[in-house]
């Protein structure tokens, strides 16, 4: 009698847990499958093409698995020739470096500019915040292309930029703006400034501001208060910004063929040449893969940073 | 609560020096004003504050003495007037550059930094040798009892734990003012009273001025050596705890420090050495042994507190400063009975009666009908 009794009460224990383990489960499953689905098996085929060759067929590169139905076998086809060629080339690795110095000094330029608005809004009233936010939101209300054009007429020669340095008597010349590295900066930093602000304003708008007090009650001056205190705090956000801009725009393909000259090399656009030009999926396929490797390194770094700062 | 047995610390056996006539203030603070917008947070305070006081601001929230200790730390400007601490007229010197240092009631601890970085900042910021600075934050983290924890970051420490390396980090500079932020706000009872004699022994030892504020009327009153009472931003008294306390000046101070019995009454006769005030809720007049210099028939309250007032089954011999009526309430607390009383006028008063003697038998309780009764030196009239 009491044995069945406490066998009862562990069986229910014991669904119970299985019941609590299937609902982690099931919330842990649902990223997971969306990862699984949406980026992993996405990789997988990728690398899978880069190990092949490119040939004239649909689709256009060697199958990895041939089957020979005379003997009933298959033979393993793998190549690391894209990847051999990607080092051997000069000009890979040019694009590649192109691509982060432009993505790096973007990120910079961009912070540069964010921090200062972030900070302003983080210490306006509730009312202009709503306003401020909402007007940093406010251009990807329309398309990003468009914007992009925008600049185009605004950085060309009789473009509003340099008609207005004229009539201010700056230039004799208008300036070449467009077409050159100069454009691209500009387009990236504005393009991506929201994705800089908006962390930095999260961060900013949560520190105490009775702790600049107190730095400067300590006889700390403004800029030192700042410096000690308000950067290294905001540190956390200052790194979720500079992910959030630097990632997409090294890969980043429209603004670069949009503002930039044909000397603008970067890597996003190499990978589309080599994919819709020259139909070569497989060195592509290896672009995007070395690509990938090549960010890793920085979210890694800034990820272990961020660690220390919280 | 009970205020009987506290006093004002005085460090020094001669006068005070703030009871004397010819003193030099430390702190002049000068017919101040500030006025956010239409709101006037400040209006036209002038204060003296001496050197080794700790001089406290009591008051309720939005009372303008948060705003008050703010200019006094650099961190508003006042509207108009002026603050001179030390002979130095502060209005153009920045929070920086002040020889003063503020204890935050948030504490304001530097999260990213240990204890020991968040007490040596300041120092840092004098340019001290690194082994100076070294060796003073080792020593006022002994003082605090925090040497232990010295390589923790704030959000590692108890409540308690924070409020003393705030502390330290307000005193390392060794502040000519040090100013203090409802420094107590945010402990419990017993830390908080074992904070309070920290203080005390803190400014008896380092000479420092203090400036306090706080909502708390108790801890004003066991901490202070002058409480300035505030109220809509302005200081409406200033004196020394027991003289809040027995002599408040007008009918604010009275209800705001302490539990206080107020009857209102037209003077009829006003002498050198006596008065008297007649008054609706009471058996006979109210008879005071000192002058009032009022107008005849003139209208006042009369101040009288819960533990001056007597309570018995039986009348007093006395006709005046008497009343009687039913106990609608009492509570038993211990120490002492706090009771509840409907006047014969239907004007409710409330009596504390410290129980000194075990149950004496029959104890008053509800419904019974009892009379008051008071010494003549008990009542402090409030003419404003």
């Amino acid at each position: 009698m009491i044995n069945a009794s406490t066998n009862t009460t562990q069986l229910t224990l014991l669904q119970r847990l299985q019941t609590i383990r299937l609902g982690r489960w099931f919330v842990i499953l649902m990223p997971m499958l969306w990862l699984a689905a949406f980026f992993f098996i996405p990789f997988l085929v990728v690398f899978k093409i880069s190990l092949s060759e490119a040939m004239i067929a649909v689709p256009p590169y060697s199958p990895l698995l041939e089957w020979d139905p005379n003997n009933a076998y298959a033979t393993l086809k793998v190549t690391f020739g894209n990847y051999l060629f990607l080092f051997e080339s000069r000009f890979y690795l040019d694009a590649y470096l192109s691509s982060l110095r432009i993505a790096a000094v973007s990120t910079f330029f961009t912070l540069i500019i964010g921090f200062p608005i972030a900070y302003l809004i983080a210490r306006s009233g509730s009312m202009a915040r709503t306003i401020l936010l909402s007007l940093v939101i406010l251009p990807f209300w329309t398309s990003f292309l468009l914007r992009v054009y925008a600049w185009m007429s605004l950085l060309k020669k009789n473009g509003l930029v340099n008609d207005t340095l004229m009539s201010l008597g700056l230039i004799d010349q208008p300036l070449q703006i467009l077409q050159t590295d100069v454009a691209v900066y500009i387009g990236i930093v504005y393009t991506y400034l929201p994705f800089m602000i908006l962390p930095l304003y999260t961060t900013l708008e949560k520190m105490d501001m009775s702790l600049i007090e107190a730095a400067k009650d300590l006889g700390a001056k403004p800029w030192r208060a700042f410096c000690s205190v308000t950067l290294p705090l905001a540190k956390p956000g200052i790194i979720a910004g500079c992910l959030l801009v630097f990632i997409p725009a090294v890969g980043e393909f429209v603004i670069p063929s949009l503002l930039g000259g044909s000397d603008t090399l970067m890597i996003g656009r190499v990978l589309w040449d080599e994919f819709f030009l020259n139909r070569d999926w497989p060195l592509a396929s290896a672009v995007a893969i070395i690509m990938l490797i090549v960010l890793v390194g920085p979210i890694m770094f800034m990820r272990n940073g961020n660690k220390e700062a919280l | 609560m009970s205020v009987s047995s506290v006093s004002p610390i005085v460090t020094t056996q001669t006068m005070p020096t703030w009871r004397q006539k010819d003193a030099e203030p430390f702190v002049r603070i000068e017919q101040i004003n500030k006025t956010f917008g239409d709101f006037t947070a400040v209006n036209n305070v002038s204060l003296d504050i001496y050197k080794n006081e700790l001089f406290c601001l009591l008051g309720g929230s939005g009372s303008g003495k948060s705003t008050l200790l703010r200019m006094l730390a650099g961190f508003e400007s006042p509207t108009s007037g002026s603050i001179i601490i030390d002979g130095v007229d502060m209005s153009n010197v920045p929070p920086w550059e002040r020889p003063v240092n503020m204890m935050f009631q948030s504490y304001a601890l530097f999260p990213h930094l240990t204890v020991e970085a968040n007490v040596a900042f300041g120092l840092k910021r004098e340019g001290l040798p690194s082994r100076e600075v070294k060796q003073r934050v080792a020593d006022i983290l002994e003082m605090v009892q925090m040497g232990h924890l010295a390589r923790r970051k704030p959000h590692m420490l108890s409540g308690g734990q924070r409020q003393r390396v705030a502390l330290a980090r307000s005193l390392v500079k060794r502040p000519k003012l040090l100013l203090l932020d409802e420094p107590l706000g945010a402990l419990d009872k017993k830390l908080r009273e074992e904070t309070q004699f920290e203080l005390m022994r803190l400014q008896d030892e380092l000479g420092i001025t203090f400036v306090v504020v706080t909502h708390d009327q108790e801890e004003a009153m066991t901490l202070a050596t002058r409480i300035g009472v505030m109220n809509n931003g302005e200081i409406v008294q200033t004196a020394e705890p027991h003289e809040v306390y027995e002599y408040p000046n007008n009918r604010f101070v009275a209800e705001f420090i302490g539990n206080v019995n107020l009857f209102r009454g037209t003077v009829v006769s006003d002498e050198r050495d006596s008065a008297a005030i007649q008054c609706d809720d009471t058996n006979g007049l109210i008879a005071l042994d000192h002058g009032i210099s009022c107008a005849p028939n003139q209208l006042v309250n009369v101040a009288i507190r819960p533990e001056k007032m007597r309570i018995a089954r039986e009348p007093s011999s006395a006709q005046n400063n008497s009343a009687e009526g039913v106990i609608t309430e009492v509570a038993y607390m211990g120490s002492q009975s706090i009771y509840k009383v409907r006047l014969l006028s239907g004007k409710e008063v409330r009596i504390t009666q410290p129980n000194s003697h075990r149950d004496t038998g029959e104890r008053l309780t509800w419904d019974d009908h009892v009379y008051l009764s008071w010494d003549a030196d008990s009542s402090v009239v409030l003419t404003s």
